[in-house]
């Protein structure tokens, strides 16, 4: 039974938690990829997670992170906040789609799903 | 035209998100670069706030499913600005391309690790719709 509902709050879980939140910001603000591409298999491969609990949990972390980015970037000026807002609410329909379809497909389909957001990222790197 | 697209491909990538948990910005950037004309700075910041409105949408929706570890979330959150900081000064010491390709590689060893649990038998305790 790999899938962990509550992680045990010892020092080694929380370091290692630690070190999701360093590499999902890292990446993020390397690559301009979003954390969840880290920490969904961060959470799957290393914590034991099941997929919808690593998917749930990935989304509110992200909350955090790309308000913090946000915010540093809106101080620039960098936001168009209408056509954001706009796009927001077409994005929104989705992902409670998404969710919602999420809880009817197989954990294991998520990982291999998952698996193929990957390959395109790596794709989208290594080719210029 | 290009509106219409912007709100599919901004569909697209909410769906996305909310699959696998991930903000989908992977697909909002393009959205608003090619059909809204923005630069690429002003995508990906612009993409950033409607991560922080979807993710959150997402978020609230997976909790009502019970599929949230709030104290996990907030811990790997809260240390994210941390990680900032370590990749800005990462990117000045790793030549650009050196570090793409590091990724793409992390990025499909994590892909074939993935495929060898998703094509495992799923181990949950047996479900209403379980074959």
């Amino acid at each position: 039974m790999a899938d962990a509902r509550s992680q045990p709050s010892s020092r080694a879980g929380l370091l290692r938690l630690a070190l999701v939140g360093t590499a999902a910001g890292a990446f993020s603000g390397l690559f301009g990829v979003g954390g969840g591409t880290v920490i969904v298999p961060l959470l799957i491969l290393w914590f034991g997670y099941g997929e919808r609990l690593a998917t749930g949990t990935s989304l509110a972390a992200i909350v955090l992170i790309a308000a913090l980015a946000a915010a540093g970037q809106g101080i620039y000026g960098n936001v168009d906040l209408a056509k954001g807002l706009l796009l927001s609410i077409p994005a929104v329909g989705g992902v409670v789609l998404g969710t919602a379809v999420q809880q009817r497909i197989s954990q294991r389909a998520i990982s291999l799903l998952f698996a193929l957001l990957l390959v395109v990222i790596a794709v989208q790197l290594i080719v210029p | 035209m290009n509106e219409l697209l912007a709100v599919l491909t901004a569909a697209a990538g909410g769906l996305v998100g909310g699959l696998v948990g991930v903000g989908g910005g992977i697909l909002f950037v393009p959205a608003l670069t090619i059909f809204f004309d923005l630069n690429q700075v002003e995508a990906e910041s612009t993409s950033l706030l409607m991560i922080v409105i979807v993710a959150l949408a997402g978020a609230l929706r997976q909790n009502s499913y019970g599929n949230v570890n709030l104290r996990d979330a907030a811990l790997v959150g809260a240390l994210s600005p941390l990680g900032v900081v370590v990749g800005v000064v990462v990117a000045n010491e790793i030549p650009e391309r050196a570090l793409e390709l590091s990724f793409a590689a992390l990025a499909l060893f994590m892909a074939v690790q993935l495929v060898r649990r998703g094509l495992r038998p799923e181990p949950e305790p047996p479900t209403p719709s379980a074959t």
